[in-house]
């Protein structure tokens, strides 16, 4: 990787996660490719993935650098905020903690 | 891809054949040039086309002037020290004429 030993490359077929593609759709969307509002470019996806932390880069999966990229991106174009994002990402945690999920029977 | 005029900067400066060597310099930023490269010898092996500039895109700037993009050829014995394949082995590179000289 970068001209630095990295191991046997292992191809292999992907199967796509829902989240996966929502990510790709995403980055088609905010690129502006199909008519859209252009929020971001390729280059900013990429110049923020390589903004990783090492260890980060490396325990991430493909889509989880492509995600947290973006938001990266979105918070320096000043897209969101990052109050917006935290306040979000709670609301998010929340959904699984609604009372129908706690009053499910234990198993 | 529409023909650029001689003037134009945008202008292809190189053809396919031509010999060219990859500047050696590690600016910050996003650079698409990588490092395994810089400061080694090929050849143009194609002329790819007119694109924005992805060391200027990526700074949410407009990517103007626009760079021609090559792919250039070089030899893997020249650009691996340990290379033990076959001596005319090639490896092609997409890099942009500003990095070319």
């Amino acid at each position: 990787m970068g001209g630095l030993p990295a191991g046997k490359v292992e191809p292999t077929e992907h199967a796509y996660a829902e989240w996966e593609r929502r990510v790709d759709a995403l980055m088609v969307l905010l690129s502006g490719v199909h008519g859209g509002k252009r929020l971001m470019t390729v280059d900013e996806l990429r110049k923020n993935i390589e903004a990783l932390p090492p260890d980060a880069y490396d325990r991430m999966s493909y889509y989880e650098r492509w995600v947290t990229s973006i938001t990266q991106t979105m918070i320096q174009r000043g897209v969101i905020t990052t109050d917006e994002l935290g306040r979000k990402m709670s609301d998010v945690e929340n959904r699984g903690q609604s009372p129908i999920s706690a009053e499910r029977p234990k198993p | 891809m529409k023909v650029k005029s001689g003037s134009d900067p945008d202008f292809p400066r190189f053809k396919a054949g031509d010999r060219v060597r990859v500047r050696k310099a590690y600016p910050l930023g996003h650079i698409r040039t990588p490092y395994y490269i810089r400061g080694h010898r090929g050849v143009i092996e194609r002329f790819c086309g007119v694109f924005g500039n992805p060391e200027e895109l990526a700074q949410m700037r407009s990517g103007e002037p626009r760079q021609p993009l090559y792919r250039v050829r070089f030899l893997q014995k020249d650009v691996w020290p340990a290379y033990r394949g076959n001596p005319e082995d090639v490896v092609e590179v997409e890099i942009f004429q500003h990095w070319l000289e």
